[in-house]
């Protein structure tokens, strides 16, 4: 077995192989926390034993011997295991074609657990991170995240929360929390700095998960559309921070780092998505997504199209946050429009105080119309805001930056 | 799987609603009784109005007897249902059908009934 990057592939085959065996356990004991807990600690042996030895020639069933020997043992400590055991179902196999991850993941992001630990539970459960990998992630307290996931699990047993792929009539509105989890593990993991600290891509993650729900469900249209929008952003991963680990903007990114191969995946996509002619929101921020890829530098890009799909997204979510982003590609539009956006920015003013990527796009807007005092106490009050080590860093440049020497 | 359906109101909301309206919605909720009968247990019931509460405390000197509802919320719980289906989403799917749901304020919360008493030993 390879040993150039023993790190990604154990990433690697941890998720190819967790979220299968917490399915398989789970049909097979009747309950999910006794296999849930089996895998996640067949996870953390993994990761100290090939680590120090080296991964083994069949990783995957090196990883089901060690989750099938922690269920046994669990069934045998625990008389409620064996109670539970007894009275299961009989396995029921997937339907066809359907991915045997895909229930575990409409149990993970059931509407009737909190939503703060569905994304928590699915990286757990389906896409086989440890509680402290999680933990790291987030910035968040480990102790208080395992408590979060131990509830969150005991839920799920106790309140009879089935592992199941929701009828045809319930399943619009069950994939879309699915999606909505997939797509904030990917937001958490692109914005936060990918460097060498972190064990595990969150973002990468996600660009697989949202595969894995698209194949499993072929003719959910935003199921493709989510896959390709996180396709489509991942391929500008290479591009978003610089040698010194600072963010770049889109405006100014290195777009020959861009990785081409997975910008002509994230159009297949988006294509296999249009063709179910069902337009939705992860669609059309893929469409948005694919302008950005298909423009050489940002001057030549087509805002007016660009304007044109986020008025589309409007209708399916009309948030403050799209019409901010909204008004920024209007304001590429020319210097009159420039003027006009800043207007309609300025009335989200009272719904967006405190998010910082508003004051931080107001601020830019003002720099752009050339009023730089107004421009820099958007940005130091953006900066205020900002939890994240790169997007201070960005801010900072900003408000050093002579607005002369802006290059935009 | 056994789940208890309690069906909770705010009064204070629903003074607000047109009388013929409640009274056509109620027409319905014997409905949704005849529909729902077989995965309903006999136990379940329909309360007087909260103003009829009675409590009894803990204190310090043995227990109290007191005028009033157990808390100072303003949801009252104005009866209960005992379901058995299959799971959670079975019973969401029926308490999502409970016609009072087009008023203001009402709210189901389920939760699942203790059956399996080896889990305590």
């Amino acid at each position: 077995m390879s040993t150039a990057d023993p790190d990604g592939l154990l990433a690697r085959t941890l998720r190819e192989e967790s979220g299968l065996l917490v399915a398989r356990l789970s049909r097979r004991f009747g309950d999910f926390d006794l296999a849930e807990e089996a895998v996640q600690t067949a996870v953390v042996e993994a990761l100290t034993s090939w680590r120090r030895d080296g991964a083994p020639d069949r990783p995957g069933a090196w990883l089901q011997v060690a989750a099938e020997r922690n269920a046994l043992d669990a069934v045998r400590r625990g008389s409620r295991q064996r109670a539970l055991a007894e009275r299961a179902p009989p396995p029921e196999e997937p339907r066809d074609g359907t991915d045997e991850r895909l229930p575990l993941l409409f149990a993970c992001c059931h509407p009737a657990l909190a939503p703060e630990a569905r994304l928590a539970l699915t990286l757990r459960a389906v896409v086989g991170l440890t509680t402290p990998q999680i933990a790291r992630a987030f910035l968040v307290n480990e102790t208080a995240l395992a408590q979060r996931i131990v509830r969150a699990k005991r839920k799920i047993v106790t309140a009879g929360i089935s592992l199941t792929v929701p009828p045809p009539d319930q399943l619009a509105e069950r994939l879309g929390d699915v999606l909505r989890v997939v797509y904030v593990m990917f937001n958490e993991g692109f914005v936060s700095s990918t460097g060498p600290s972190q064990d595990r891509d969150l973002a990468a993650d996600a660009v697989w998960l949202a595969g894995v729900v698209a194949t499993s469900l072929p003719q959910e249209a935003e199921a493709w559309g989510l896959a390709a929008l996180l396709t489509l952003q991942h391929a500008r991963a290479g591009a978003r921070f610089d040698a010194q680990g600072r963010l770049v903007l889109l405006r100014d990114q290195d777009r020959t780092a861009w990785d081409p191969t997975a910008l002509a995946a994230g159009e297949d996509l988006l294509e296999r998505a249009a063709t179910l002619r069902s337009p939705g929101r992860y669609q059309l921020q893929a469409a948005i997504a694919a302008c950005h890829a298909s423009a050489a530098t940002w001057a030549e890009t087509d805002w007016l199209q660009i304007v044109t799909l986020y008025d589309l997204l409007l209708a399916h979510d009309p948030s403050p946050v799209v019409r901010l982003n909204r008004a920024v590609a209007r304001a590429q539009l020319g210097p009159e429009q420039a003027a006009l956006a800043l207007g309609e920015v300025d009335e989200l003013a009272d719904e967006l105080a405190s998010y910082h990527l508003f004051h931080a796009t107001r601020g830019q807007l003002l720099t752009e119309l050339g009023r730089s005092d107004e421009a820099d106490a958007a940005h130091r009050t953006a900066l205020g805001l900002t939890t994240n080590d790169a997007e201070r860093r960005l801010l900072l440049t900003r408000l050093h930056r002579h607005p002369l020497e802006d290059g935009s | 799987m056994k789940y208890v359906l309690m069906f909770t109101a705010r009064p204070d909301l629903l003074a607000s609603v047109d009388p013929a309206r409640t009274e056509e919605i109620y027409a319905r909720v014997y409905q949704w009784f005849g529909d729902n009968a077989a995965h309903l247990a006999d136990s379940g019931a329909e309360l007087h109005p909260v103003t009829t509460a009675t409590t009894v405390k803990s204190g310090d000197d043995g227990p109290v007897v007191v005028d009033g509802p157990f808390n100072e919320a303003k949801e009252v719980i104005g009866g209960f249902s005992v379901l058995d289906v299959a799971d959670m989403d079975a019973a969401i799917a029926i308490a999502k059908t409970w016609p009072q749901l087009e008023l203001p304020g009402i709210a189901i919360e389920i939760r699942p009934m203790v059956e399996d008493y080896s889990q305590f030993e």
